[in-house]
């Protein structure tokens, strides 16, 4: 099956891409059109609402800041996880990819600690439109934390064989969820401002 | 390290597959092509019966439908009648499944994903086992909407475009509706990614883009309109769904009074939102129906004209500039929904200038034909049906473009006389070229002339006979979705149209028999024809018949442009020659 379809770990010679790399970009494309959609509904209900509460004033900023360096050091050691790869050093790519599972479970458990508490002061997604966009953005945003934990897992444990027999496409793979993990962060290097601070 | 030289090996050292894996879950493109096929034509036939059994009460409203109203039970037809209620479920569903169900998984699904490989010399898709999974994905898309007609209250009913107020508090078909949307988008979003993919890599050594058959540029660009128009949609369809499973009010304003009572929404939210989201996908999504239309009747009118294509890069750049401005048109959907004098007119001036490309491609097709000595073989006349039918449908756009007559037209039948112009005569048949053209690659056979020519003739007349007289009833002002127009004083003069348009429905169906055996039974039957029957320049008549694994037996190399016809040497001349 391999041979029939080129380009699969060696880059193209004009675009300088594989073909999973430029998949993932275009992934991402859509998903920039996705969430775009989102915060674009968002500007929509807040500009055309009576009335908007500033979200420092109904949300815990410091979690968030938490979860915001949580998230940015997890990116760093994703990028490790792959440089570790290109130099060979495949124990330090289990650590570091080890590290970026356990940030990513450090993200969620601060989220899941904000939603009880939102929940026990009584504030749901049909309390408002403010909460309502809090509770979406932030769960679609957790659903795909939680899309990039099964992938960093498959890639750390039983996906990882593919180093022994193809170390090029397995590097090629680490650097695609790398990709995407990125924007995941990128995401909430938006919303943090978005719906904490404004 | 080109792709071409592996093709060569591919032919003869993959081992038997199972039966399981070789005809369902197979990650051959031009299996999963037939599924796809297969799958949104069974669609189609069934979105279309929803029709059916709407123009019955459209044209004898109130009256018993004999046998099958039983049939189909007390609650859709109390007392052989149909319901209001499922009147309008049938309505929503209708559009639907035509639209997310049939033509795009028919055009995009089907023709894409078994030609476009082959046009450019592919072994296969950039990423098969993706093929394979937006195939299921879909199909589980289609078996969940399907599913939605079981649920208490029926299946959604708030039309094809979902508006809220409406949609958010409609029984619990529409919650399913969305979850099969959400499916539909998925498969649409990884087939997207897996066409584009494949285009631009997965060439082979002398195909430059712009050396590529219309066809696979129509693919390449509703491959990019997929991909970022859909996921507004998706976040349109979340935004729905937390309405209406989480009861958030995104799309429920403040103070809604619903049968007499106050909602229990907290309000705030903007309906005028979902149909932002809503029409910034679906007003591409016209041109995902009707590009790969377009790329269809190219290949079947040069072919059978025998010339070379007028303008290859004239059309090449308005298929790209329409996929451009197919962004930006979308709230010309909006212009009675008081968002403004100054956004509607920027919206109607993109909309007269997306009319432009539209009108070089057809014009280019009328070139094409100019001086030719044209085979009139079945293809070549739904290919040609296409051109005054995609016209009129595009023509008739016009006053609904503008802001001033669309305060009259909007929502009236008049609406609906234009898209389906545009989506069943032009675009379906274009699809029915394509199926009796390319059907002699897949078969190693041809379809019965004589069978496609009544199926062909049959269809003409009666997709006239549906849709012409709809123009003339919106022109009197009667307004789309009405269970029973008869009731209104000014539908009165029109209303024996209706009767018309349903006979036309039910005669269209019956020319739809001939098709259908004829797609059957040529596959054992038909006349035995080679390789290249039509004799076509284009790289999926150089494999064999039908295309093994891997495509291609020896390798192949482009050294010249897509339609070299009418040649001083040669009739014409092969890419790969």
């Amino acid at each position: 099956m391999d041979e029939l379809i080129p380009y699969i770990y060696k880059p193209h010679p004009v675009t300088g891409i594989t073909n999973g790399k430029f998949g993932t970009w275009l992934f991402l494309a859509s998903e920039v059109m996705l969430f775009g959609a989102l915060f674009s509904a968002y500007i929509m209900l807040r500009v055309g609402s009576e009335s908007w509460p500033h979200g420092y004033q109904e949300l815990h900023v410091a979690w968030a800041a938490l979860n915001t360096v949580v998230l940015i050091f997890s990116s760093v050691t994703i990028v490790m996880a792959w440089v570790s790869l290109k130099l060979n050093k495949f124990t330090n790519f289990r650590i570091y990819m080890g590290l970026t599972l356990l940030c990513s479970l450090a993200f969620l458990a601060v989220k899941s600690v904000e939603y009880m508490d939102k929940f026990h002061h009584q504030h749901y997604p049909w309390t408002s439109n403010f909460f309502g966009i809090y509770f979406t953005l932030t769960g679609l945003h957790a659903i795909h934390i939680i899309g990039g934990i099964v992938v960093n897992a498959y890639l750390m444990g039983p996906g990882a064989k593919l180093w022994k027999t193809n170390p090029e496409q397995f590097t090629g793979r680490i650097e695609c969820a790398g990709l995407y993990w990125h924007f995941v962060d990128l995401v909430w290097i938006f919303l943090f401002p978005t719906i904490y601070l404004l | 390290m080109s792709s071409h030289d592996t093709h060569a090996h591919s032919g003869h050292d993959h081992h038997e597959l199972s039966w399981l894996r070789k005809y369902v879950f197979s990650i051959d493109h031009k299996m999963i092509g037939i599924q796809y096929g297969l799958t949104s034509l069974c669609f189609l036939f069934f979105g279309f019966t929803l029709v059916m059994l709407m123009r019955w009460q459209l044209a004898f409203p109130g009256k018993e439908l004999p046998i099958i109203g039983k049939l189909l039970g007390e609650a859709a037809f109390p007392g052989g009648v149909m319901a209001p209620e499922f009147y309008n479920q049938l309505g929503a569903m209708h559009g639907t499944i035509m639209v997310f169900l049939g033509i795009v998984p028919l055009a995009v699904g089907a023709f894409g994903n078994y030609l476009l490989p082959l046009q450019i010399g592919a072994g296969d898709m950039a990423f098969p086992k993706l093929n394979m999974m937006s195939y299921w994905v879909f199909f589980m898309g289609g078996v969940t909407m399907l599913l939605s007609f079981l649920m208490p209250g029926g299946a959604a009913q708030s039309g094809w475009t979902s508006y809220p107020p409406l949609s958010d508090i409609a029984p619990a078909g529409q919650t399913v509706w969305l979850l099969g949307m959400v499916f539909l988008i998925t498969s649409s979003l990884l087939g997207s990614v897996n066409f584009i993919v494949t285009a631009i890599q997965l060439r082979v050594k002398g195909m430059s883009f712009f050396r590529m058959p219309i066809f696979t540029w129509c693919q390449l660009v509703t491959a990019f309109l997929l991909l970022l128009a859909f996921p507004p949609l998706e976040a349109a369809s979340v935004l729905q769904l937390m309405d209406r499973v989480a009861g958030t009010s995104f799309f429920m304003p403040t103070g809604l009074v619903i049968s007499g009572e106050q909602s229990h929404f907290a309000g705030g939210g903007n309906p005028l939102l979902w149909q932002h989201l809503f029409w910034f996908l679906a007003h591409p999504e016209v041109y995902v129906l009707i590009l790969p239309a377009v790329g269809i009747v190219a290949e079947v009118l040069t072919t059978n004209t025998r010339k070379p294509l007028y303008g290859y890069n004239t059309l090449v750049y308005s298929v790209i500039f329409l996929g451009f401005m197919s962004f930006v048109v979308w709230a010309h959907h909006m212009f009675m929904t008081g968002m403004g004098t100054t956004l509607s007119s920027f919206f109607q001036a993109t909309t007269m200038i997306i009319s432009i490309p539209s009108v070089i491609i057809v014009t280019t097709f009328l070139l094409t034909l100019w001086g030719a000595s044209i085979r009139f073989n079945v293809p070549m006349l739904f290919a040609l049906a296409f051109l005054p039918m995609f016209a009129i449908g595009g023509l008739t756009g016009l006053p609904l473009g503008l802001t001033a007559s669309d305060i009259y037209l909007h929502d009236t039948y008049y609406v609906i006389g234009h898209f389906h112009y545009v989506v069943a005569p032009g675009t379906l048949f274009a699809m029915f070229a394509g199926i009796y053209h390319w059907y002699p690659k897949l078969s190693g056979r041809k379809m019965s002339e004589f069978w496609g020519k009544v199926h062909f003739w049959g269809s003409f007349v009666c997709m006239n006979g549906i849709f012409m007289p709809m123009l003339f009833v919106g022109m009197a002002g009667v307004s789309r979705r009405l269970y029973d127009m008869s009731l209104y004083a000014h539908a009165k003069a029109v209303f024996p149209l209706n009767i018309v348009m349903s006979v036309s429905a039910w005669s269209l169906a019956c020319f739809q028999i001939p098709f259908i055996l004829n797609l059957f039974i040529s596959w054992r039957k038909g006349q035995k024809v080679g390789d290249n029957p039509w004799d076509c320049t284009t790289l999926e008549w150089a494999t064999p018949t039908p295309p093994p694994h891997g495509n291609f037996t020896h390798p192949v190399e482009v050294h010249r442009g897509p339609y070299e016809y009418a040649g001083d040497e040669a009739e014409f001349v092969p890419q790969n020659v």
